[in-house]
């Protein structure tokens, strides 16, 4: 978990609202009443896909609805892998967000290093246009993109999915562009003195101290893959090829009468996001902070 | 072009570069290098950016499935876009999606950023919570809501039931109603503010106290402090956010792909969603691609006024 940092907002905040005893405690009131409500309202559609998963097929469907399973049935997260080929469309997921994501953070760390340290005519505008192609609806380049994949022959493979991430996009170079700015310029001067040209200054001192960056672009393009949908549907073609997020479209259609199955199936879905989340909080938040309050 | 104190450096540093004593200009030799480090992206953006999406443009003048037939219509696409009352309804939905979502979204992950940021307990636990949403999304998400709504026995409706029975009021049908199904998209949108509270919750804590303290001695009460210090401080990240939301939800797909297909009676078609109808379930590529130049530029005369305003409400005097 992150540290919270204890700044002295927390502190001042709470002489702030202390002009008298009573409204402070009043505001504490209502403020852990907001807090807590709120947070029971963003919680509950969790609580209820995994109150509907293991729920016995006789309650999940009783009106009005129960909240509480009499018992728990687990099998059901069972259904999704003896109905279709869930752990191929996992594996396929996976190789498709490790595979964009590896190539977006390599790329992206090399072009960024570049706007970030070299100087070369035209640098200043071509970062420009990084930040315009990031305000850019990229669904105007969904038909054109998948015609030069029909003429490349890349349907039904997983190429047009993974190959353009490999070509530096826009938002994970302005990332690490702005991380690189950060490091300090001395770095690049010892390590100039003692030989490196510009890629053995990247490779040796640029990449190292950017780990936590590059986590970021990992951590960021895995999720967005994983949970891109419209992507695979357009160039994906037969089952055993699917994605999780196609996966889980095509077990709907069969399990209308199973609603524990399809929330099993879900649950499972969206597993992977929020281990990764758990296990790398501090980077998510980094990324978000550098990304958003910097921009 | 570099400024004297900066060529001066460069010249010092990129000396080094040529220590293998080729007669190549060193600053050209660091030119070299940066092209060469920075080819990914341009190779990328000229092949997957630039290229699309004048062939886009190009495409859309062509009655074409990419297989039997390509016929060129010249602007025909194009005119019928301006005509086509399904284009006309994708385009209103989509707008009052965004036109709903993007504000409401955007005080609410303020708001929830204010509470999280007043020293409460917990805060890491509580900001979790509120992030979560956002980390999951796509088709395990739009299943989960599609069955929260579901009208007799979904999670909403058994908590509204109750409460709308003493008016005699039946909860509404969500997404299975033409009223309701855009509302439901919208709603469940909120759900993912936490990504945006989580941006704004960093912001909060890099305000200065000083600037309170200042306030204070200045005897402003606590709204004012927050009209006067706090918002205007946080105006920069606002104005980054809104201007990503606006493109996201012009943008918005799968939700209603996967909860409604578009319907019921096209009351939740967006405009990728017609887009994709369009090419990739009734083959006209053609019309596809001057639908989307259409949402292009529709989506790019709102970027363009939401900067135009910055200047007015964005407040960029760092501290």
């Amino acid at each position: 978990m992150a540290t919270t940092v204890q700044t002295g907002t927390a502190v001042h905040q709470a002489e702030r609202y202390g002009n008298s005893r009573v409204s402070e405690s009043l505001f504490r009131f209502l403020l852990y009443g907001a807090v807590v409500l709120g947070g029971i309202v963003f919680a509950i559609p969790f609580y209820w896909m995994m109150r509907t998963s293991v729920m016995p097929t006789t309650q999940v469907y009783l009106f009005p609805p129960e909240w509480w399973p009499e018992r728990f049935e687990w099998h059901h997260f069972k259904t999704p892998f003896a109905v279709f080929p869930f752990a191929k469309f996992f594996l396929n997921s996976t190789f498709i967000a490790a595979g964009s994501a590896i190539g977006a953070a390599l790329s992206s760390s090399v072009v960024g290093f570049s706007f970030a340290r070299l100087r070369f005519p035209l640098r200043d505008i071509m970062f420009v246009v990084v930040l315009a192609t990031m305000i850019l609806p990229e669904h105007v380049r969904l038909v054109p993109t998948y015609l030069l994949f029909v003429e490349l022959d890349w349907i039904g493979t997983y190429r047009p999915l993974i190959i353009p991430n490999w070509f530096a996009p826009a938002f994970y170079v302005f990332l690490m562009r702005q991380f690189f700015m950060t490091i300090p310029r001395e770095l690049d001067d010892s390590a100039m003195i003692d030989g490196c040209n510009p890629i053995g200054l990247f490779w040796r001192i640029h990449l190292p101290l950017s780990l936590p960056a590059l986590g970021v672009v990992l951590i960021f393009m895995v999720t967005a893959q994983w949970n891109d949908f419209l992507y695979p549907l357009i160039y994906i073609q037969g089952v055993p090829n699917y994605t999780v997020a196609l996966g889980l479209r095509l077990f709907e259609g069969h399990m209308t009468n199973n609603m524990q199955a399809l929330m099993a199936a879900s649950i499972l879905g969206v597993l992977p996001t929020i281990i990764l989340f758990f296990f790398a909080q501090r980077h998510f938040v980094q990324g978000i902070v550098v990304s958003g309050v910097k921009g | 072009m570099a400024s004297i104190s900066e060529t001066q450096t460069q010249k010092g540093l990129a000396s080094l570069f040529g220590r293998d004593g080729k007669p190549m200009k060193p600053s050209t030799r660091e030119a070299w290098y940066g092209y060469l480090l920075a080819s990914p992206w341009i190779i990328g953006f000229i092949v997957f950016t630039v290229g699309p999406m004048l062939a886009s443009l190009v495409i859309g003048m062509y009655r074409t499935d990419f297989l039997t037939e390509t016929t060129f219509v010249g602007f025909r696409w194009y005119q019928n876009v301006l005509s086509d009352s399904l284009v006309r309804k994708a385009l209103i939905n989509t707008a009052i999606f965004s036109f709903t979502v993007v504000p409401i979204n955007t005080a609410l992950a303020l708001l929830i950023a204010v509470m999280l940021n007043q020293g409460i307990r917990l805060q890491s636990f509580w900001r979790t919570v509120y992030y979560l949403p956002s980390v999951v999304s796509g088709v395990a998400v739009s299943l989960l809501w599609k069955w929260l709504y579901q009208p007799d026995i979904g999670l909403l409706n058994s908590v509204l039931g109750p409460l709308l029975r003493p008016f005699d009021i039946d909860p509404p049908r969500w997404i299975f109603s033409t009223e309701w199904a855009l509302p439901s998209l919208i709603i469940m949108a909120f759900w993912g503010a936490g990504g945006a509270m989580l941006i704004y919750l960093a912001g909060l804590r890099g305000i200065p106290t000083s600037l309170y303290e200042a306030a204070e001695i200045d005897g402003a009460s606590s709204f004012r402090r927050f009209f006067a210090v706090t918002l205007p401080l946080l105006t920069p990240t606002i104005f980054f956010n809104v201007v990503l939301n606006i493109i996201g939800s012009w943008q918005v797909f799968t939700q209603a792909m996967v909860m409604t297909r578009g319907g019921p009676n096209n009351a939740t078609l967006t405009m990728v969603l017609h887009i994709y109808n369009t090419g990739f379930q009734n083959f006209y590529f053609g019309y596809a691609s001057a639908q989307a130049w259409f949402l292009f530029v529709i989506v790019l005369i709102f970027v363009i006024l939401a900067l135009r305003s910055a200047s007015s409400w964005v407040h960029y005097e760092r501290v």
